[in-house]
């Protein structure tokens, strides 16, 4: 059997948070226990809404962050026992707004050679031929070589983003929200420059989205996150036809296809997010669930088999 | 006569570089109870034709109009008083981030009631009474004790509902929400716009929605209007415009969106070639003609409106091409 290229296992972060002047720190679970594997050549999707922990995970995979507990592996190595170098070199990111993750003083050429330079892989001239490649790869004409973010439009700049992550090339991709910031035909280009980079230099992407629709579109496998936790991880077929938990159910259902026969959803689950610091007992969704029992008040589920994947509900089967 | 009746609005922004046409003889009418929803990418000028509706322009856009009427009134010929008195009384509009549009210094209470007390001789029991009343009606529960709480302590979903509310203060006639539930989760978007749609109903409201969002468009409108490089390019009855999309334009707009169960996962999506162009100076002909893949020398020519069907109008002079779904 291959080595995963990625493996969490039981990965916990936690916040200490401050209450106030001679009040003991209260601790937030951002991401409690979470055991993922990621297959190389795969699309690993990870939905879930603002504050269910995506972006701290993303962090961890990334290096930024220490895990409070469990340990991640790439190809079997823990993170932890690898170079930090080493890592950066084998998992890059590409972020949500590439109006932010670029620096506007620096051109393009510079931009996407600062990872080399960065871990001084090179001669000037060669990192000169590696950034007209990789202008190449992502479908930018080389005269942009000399122009700076604020002469490009938000397709061009993502461009250079991707150029950026990949200029090292590493293993895994760390896409979070890669396209959300981008208009809709943009997006488009965008999704399908991923998937033909990822066939030709043979990438793995960890993509981190709230829009279903994409993730459908590209996805192998699908976590869903919930208050920190992998509520649902399945194969995609699995998850949009016969999804098992109830908030991956109303997630899907919050997908709006452009079909005005459909109108609005006839039930939206109610509620919010529940304060993170003070998680509800039990399964951490039975307040806004609609089928909650006393179970799911008292008892927490652990992760059930289904096909394709796992579901933590005590009503999964 | 229609709640709202816009004939060929134009707004112009003087740059260095020359006159900018921002929005390009723009028409619509819209009727109590009908949602319209305004759609187009970033710099399509949507959002500069809900703010000229306001006369909340940048000061140095120049707005003009063949006549531009809000339930028989004037606006083109409305003074400043008479705009203040329309804003928030009668016309509303719900903004993208409620945390910039909502003032960080005062209360949620403070806010909702000088919404209605500045239109309206009632005291400050009965517009609280009113603000409460409110926000429970967009679903906020505890309302009471919010009015006490500041923007800062409310989530993304809630600084909405409370947006929401302040727009219902006066009970307005027109709502207009632009990008209403861009910045909130799928499962609160949602919730907001069944909101929105429950509260229209049942006040017999106008309301425009303004998105970038197909899918929002084709769950919560009765009409639509695809705007591009500041021109009107399509408009009709939203089943109409999704059943027989028929500009270029807008069947690229709907290729290039992933749909699950009609799109093929991991296949290329549809996509526009090209960018949208300058808009800076006269500009002759289809704006979408450079990135068209049916243009012809045709398309350089100004551009007829054309009816495709009851109130299902283009502008664009080819034969429309049925798209395969």
């Amino acid at each position: 059997m291959t080595v995963p290229v990625l493996e969490l296992d039981n990965v916990t972060k936690i916040y200490p948070v401050p209450q106030g002047m001679f009040k003991p720190r209260a601790m937030l679970t951002a991401v409690g226990g979470v055991s993922l594997t990621v297959a190389r050549g795969e699309v690993h999707a990870l939905v879930g809404e603002s504050g269910s922990g995506k972006s701290t995970l993303a962090k961890m995979l990334l290096g930024l962050t220490k895990p409070t507990a469990g340990e991640i592996r790439i190809d079997g190595v823990p993170i932890a026992q690898t170079d930090r170098r080493e890592v950066a070199r084998r998992i890059q990111p590409v972020f949500q707004d590439p109006y932010s993750s670029l620096n506007p003083r620096k051109s393009v050429a510079d931009l996407i050679a600062l990872p080399l330079v960065a871990h001084g892989i090179g001669t000037s001239a060669s990192r000169q031929k590696k950034v007209a490649e990789m202008l190449d790869a992502v479908g930018l004409p080389r005269r942009m070589i000399d122009a700076y973010p604020g002469q490009m439009s938000g397709g061009q700049r993502q461009r250079v983003a991707i150029a950026r992550a990949l200029v090292m090339q590493p293993d895994v991709l760390i896409c979070d929200e890669p396209t959300s910031a981008l208009d809709v035909s943009v997006q488009a280009q965008i999704l399908n420059l991923l998937m033909d980079l990822k066939r030709e230099f043979k990438l793995t992407y960890f993509f981190i989205s709230h829009n279903l629709a994409v993730v459908e579109h590209l996805a192998d496998r699908v976590a869903v996150m919930y208050l920190g936790r992998i509520v649902e991880e399945r194969g995609r077929e699995a998850l949009f036809t016969q999804a098992s938990h109830p908030y991956s159910r109303a997630l899907l259902d919050c997908v709006l296809t452009p079909d005005p026969s459909l109108g609005m959803p006839d039930t939206v689950i109610a509620g919010s997010f529940p304060n993170p610091i003070a998680p509800p007992p039990g399964c951490a969704f039975h307040p806004r669930c609609p089928r909650a029992t006393d179970r799911c008040h008292a008892e927490a589920p652990g992760s059930l088999p289904v096909a394709d994947g796992v579901a933590a509900c005590h009503y999964a089967s | 006569m229609p709640l709202l009746d816009v004939d060929h609005l134009t707004i112009e922004i003087p740059t260095e570089a020359g006159l900018l046409h921002a929005v390009n003889g723009v028409s619509f009418t819209l009727e109590r109870g009908e949602t319209l929803a305004i759609v187009g990418e970033s710099g399509s000028g949507k959002s500069l034709t809900s703010l000229a509706l306001m006369d909340l322009l940048p000061s140095r856009a120049v707005r003009k109009a063949r006549s531009m009427r809000f339930d028989g009134i004037d606006l083109m010929a409305a003074g400043r008083r008479e705009m203040e008195d329309l804003r928030g009384d009668r016309m509303a509009m719900i903004f993208q981030e409620p945390m910039t549009s909502l003032n960080p210094a005062y209360t949620v209470g403070d806010q909702l009631t000088e919404a209605l007390r500045r239109h309206r001789p009632v005291s400050r029991a009965e517009a609280r009474d009113r603000a409460v009343h409110l926000l429970e009606r967009v679903g906020i529960t505890a309302a009471a004790s919010r009015l006490g709480q500041y923007p800062h302590q409310l989530s993304g979903g809630l600084r909405q509902r409370v947006m929401i509310a302040m727009g219902l203060m006066c009970e307005p006639d027109l709502i207009i929400a632009d990008e209403p539930t861009t910045a909130l989760d799928v499962t609160i978007q949602a919730q907001i716009l069944m909101l929105l749609r429950d509260i229209q109903r049942e006040f017999g409201m106008g309301l425009i929605l303004v998105t970038h969002d197909l899918g929002v468009v084709a769950r919560v409108a009765t009409k639509v209007a695809v705007m591009y490089a500041g021109r009107l390019i399509e408009t009709g009855p939203v089943e109409a415009v999704f059943g027989a999309p028929s500009h270029p334009y807008t069947q690229g707009l709907l290729r290039a969106i992933p749909v699950p169960g009609r799109t093929r996962p991991g296949e290329p999506l549809g996509t526009i070639p090209g960018q949208v162009p300058n808009l800076i100076g006269p500009l002759a002909g289809c704006a979408f003609r450079n990135r068209c893949d049916r243009a012809t020398e045709a398309c350089a020519a100004a551009i007829p409106e054309r009816d495709l069907g009851p109130g299902h109008r283009m502008a664009c002079v080819l034969d429309p091409v049925a798209v395969p779904a």
